[in-house]
């Protein structure tokens, strides 16, 4: 048994240090070189501040702006660290909701999700991703229908002509990679900046 | 489905299938100590190793001695990445100063990485220190991974061997995987992956105050090197908790495409080496057709029920056409999450883009079934090429059954020793799932943990334990396994699935590398033709799956018949 013991701690001990330290050190020194945007998470920033990553969703809840998809993400409860409290796109804490399709939990939320949309001026179909919550909690992404839908109620709330907000998110919808690969989608951070910079 | 989501399924797959030759052929070469393209820039460095640890690269070990090997190299680990969770407080690159994990957690952590498994009962933005990410994680991604391809290849020896009382040499086995295969592709991997979006830095994480004027802590860290090997390692434990659906692990399309042919590179390549060393490429590729069949038939029912939608939210208004979006990422889409569900349940990859507890009833049976079948539809590296070797083992035994011959394999003739160590092996999967899942399914503590009632409950334990026994690591997330019972019995499950199975396996290889090769015969049964193939997966759907079906009717079945009729719990 001692025989298998030296080489254990040896490769274990010369592994850490080259796959566990060198490697990721390597990789670090090499992405802040070629690509230091993404490395450092892809921030976004207006006016010298950082608002938002491109690559993470962030909650919006005003008329003003379009919204994103719901968001299952929790966060400790600072009057009860051993609770929980539901806090939408929180990028500290990943998660989905993790409910199956029986869930009567999922069913009232989706519910209560179209009461909310319609009175908030929804009108037509309702699209799938406009009322589930995303595997990540933080889907940067909404599909071109949720956007649209959403349209005329952002254009009410900003005095705006309803025409000229479909043509600032048909504008924003990102295309699929060779026009096949991926899922045509609209950055709703990136159209709400765009949306901001608009008059 | 759509004519769009097939072509984007095709395309990956059909990436898998071009560069399974290659790079088999190169593992292969590898593995037979023979030189390669990156042999002037490693070999010193390989050298200095073995001196170090006092290893004679030309020393070869008997299948006991590889064996031992394999477990003291497995429990140094242990001891290593326990000390490291329990202590990271106190260790460097701790710069959001999390507290020492607590021992149950450390020790299920510690097991599920140190057996490929990954599965992950804490969340690793709000725990794991970019150390513990690092020199713990990372670095048994590396090496779970490489001890499961030297054990397939010391398998692989077995059948390429004479009269052979040897099997290799696990140290170098281990060595050369790490340097000449895991590292100078992550490398290649992790720097596409930053490319995409995903983020390399020592920050633990950034600060924005978003358009609404609200505060967003955003988590960072050293995550794409992390990424690669655990997509390349068919590891499958995340940076972050919601694993590679999370955007800086995942952030677009093409980060899935690579994602996805980087899962499956390795289990398919090892099909082609394993041909390559036992001098017929043809049985290899008859393996890989058993894989890759096994494997298209899952994405076409998962992708089918995920396209259909949720009913009962098609009854609310829902326009079905987006599919069941709950729990999946808009840029994915059902195509993209329904390949990647497969792809990582039929390797022992387990890193997820949508959460499988969301899933519709069927889209989740098939991941759990493709686990219950043994994790062969390629598995994992290495593990899936000794699991399909054992379940071809059990065919031909079978075979030979039905027409009452002594059954062979490669020129080996497979005797009672044999197929008494196959069963034993396959037998642990059962005992281990159906086993736990029995008792905690009456258990009040355990019960505490379910996300789900009703069927879906039932389902998301025994996914629990099929995830941990055949070291996937997938999850059914809603369960809360962070707590005692689960850290404690799913760590065991681990342990079982991965040692219990593999040590049979090589006792097993063991014999047969001593065994004679002899002259195929007329009254051989073609081990390589269509034939074979067509047998072998029946075999391993009645054989590695038959045992479920009861527990599987009672969860995610009977829960698709309750969804149709407007039922929830």
């Amino acid at each position: 048994m001692l025989a298998h013991i030296r080489p254990a701690v040896v490769l274990l001990s010369l592994f850490t240090l080259l796959t566990g330290l060198a490697y990721p050190l390597a990789m670090t020194g090499i992405a802040s070189t070629l690509f230091p945007w993404q490395a450092g998470g892809s921030l976004i920033q207006r006016d010298g501040k950082v608002v938002g990553s491109a690559v993470i969703g962030q909650n919006f809840v005003s008329a003003k702006y379009f919204h994103p998809r719901p968001s299952a993400t929790s966060a400790t409860d600072p009057k009860d660290p051993s609770k929980t409290i539901a806090a939408p796109y929180n990028a500290d804490n990943s998660s989905g909701s993790n409910l199956g399709a029986t869930s009567k939990a999922l069913i009232d939320r989706v519910k209560a999700g179209i009461k909310v949309g319609r009175a908030e001026g929804w009108r037509g179909p309702l699209p799938a991703d406009a009322l589930t919550t995303s595997a990540s909690g933080l889907d940067p992404d909404i599909s071109p229908q949720y956007a649209l839908l959403q349209a005329p109620v952002v254009a009410k709330a900003r005095g705006l002509d309803a025409a000229r907000l479909r043509n600032l998110v048909i504008a924003e919808i990102q295309k699929p990679w060779m026009g096949f690969f991926g899922e045509p989608r609209v950055n709703v951070l990136k159209l709400n900046l765009a949306l901001d910079a608009l008059k | 489905m759509t004519l769009v989501g097939w072509l984007q399924i095709g395309l990956i797959l059909g990436l898998v299938a071009l560069t399974a030759r290659p790079l088999g052929l190169y593992m292969a070469r590898v593995f037979s100590g023979e030189r390669t393209l990156l042999s002037p820039l490693l070999g010193s460095t390989e050298r200095i190793f073995y001196w170090l640890a006092g290893v004679e690269p030309d020393h070869e070990q008997g299948w006991l001695a590889y064996t031992s090997s394999m477990l003291v190299f497995s429990a140094t680990g242990f001891a290593s990445l326990y000390a490291i969770l329990r202590l990271q407080a106190y260790l460097p690159f701790n710069p959001r100063h999390f507290a020492n994990i607590p021992p149950d957690l450390a020790f299920n952590t510690a097991i599920s990485f140190l057996t490929n498994t990954n599965w992950q009962a804490y969340s690793g933005e709000t725990s794991m220190s970019n150390f513990t990410q690092m020199a713990g994680l990372t670095v048994h991604n590396f090496l779970s991974a490489a001890t499961g391809v030297a054990l397939a290849i010391a398998v692989t020896r077995a059948f390429a061997r004479h009269n052979a009382a040897t099997l290799g040499n696990f140290w170098v086995d281990i060595t050369r995987a790490t340097l000449y295969v895991f590292l100078p592709f992550s490398l290649l991997i992790a720097v596409t992956f930053i490319a995409t979006g995903v983020p390399q830095t020592l920050a633990g994480s950034v600060d924005a105050v978003t358009l609404e004027g609200a505060r967003q802590v955003i988590a960072l860290g050293p995550v794409a090197s992390q990424e690669a090997i655990k997509q390349f390692g068919t590891n499958g434990g995340g940076f972050f908790n919601a694993n590679a659906a999370h955007p800086f692990e995942n952030p677009n399309a093409l980060a899935n495409l690579l994602q996805i042919w980087a899962l499956l590179a390795v289990p398919f390549g090892l099909l082609v080496t394993f041909g390559k060393m036992v001098g017929s490429e043809k049985q290899g590729w008859a393996l890989f057709k058993i894989a890759g069949l096994v494997l298209v038939g899952a994405v076409v029912i998962v992708y089918a029920a995920e396209s259909f939608g949720n009913p009962l939210l098609t009854h609310l208004g829902l326009d079905p056409s987006g599919g069941n979006m709950e729990g999946k990422e808009t840029r994915f889409g059902i195509a993209l999450s329904s390949l990647y569900a497969v792809a990582t349940t039929a390797t022992s990859c387990g890193g997820v883009n949508a959460m499988m507890d969301s899933f519709a009833p069927l889209g989740g049976l098939v991941p759990m079934f493709l686990m219950q079948l043994g994790l062969i539809t390629p598995g994992g590296v290495g593990s899936g090429l000794y699991g399909l070797i054992v379940f071809a083992i059990i065919t031909v035994f079978i075979g030979g059954l039905m027409v009452g011959r002594t059954p062979e394999f490669l020129g080996k003739k497979i005797e009672s020793r044999e197929v008494k160590l196959a069963i034993l092996a396959v037998l642990i999967l059962p005992l281990a799932i159906l086993g736990f899942s029995a008792v905690a399914a009456v258990l009040p503590s355990a019960l505490a943990s379910l996300g789900n009632n009703g069927p879906h409950g039932l389902s998301e334990i025994l996914y629990a334990y099929t995830s941990a026994a055949g070291n996937n690591g997938s999850a059914f997330a809603g369960l809360n396994a962070n707590t005692p019972w689960w850290n404690v019995t799913t760590g065991i499950a681990m342990v079982l699935g991965r040692f219990g199975y593999v040590v049979p396996v090589m006792a097993m290889a063991g014999s047969i590398a001593a065994k004679k090769k002899v002259q195929a015969s007329l009254g051989t049964l073609p081990t390589d033709g269509g034939l074979f193939v067509g047998l072998m997966i029946g075999v391993i759907l009645i054989v590695g799956g038959l045992q479920f079906l009861p527990a599987l009717a009672l969860g995610p079945m009977v829960e698709h018949f309750l969804m149709l009729a407007g039922k929830t719990f």
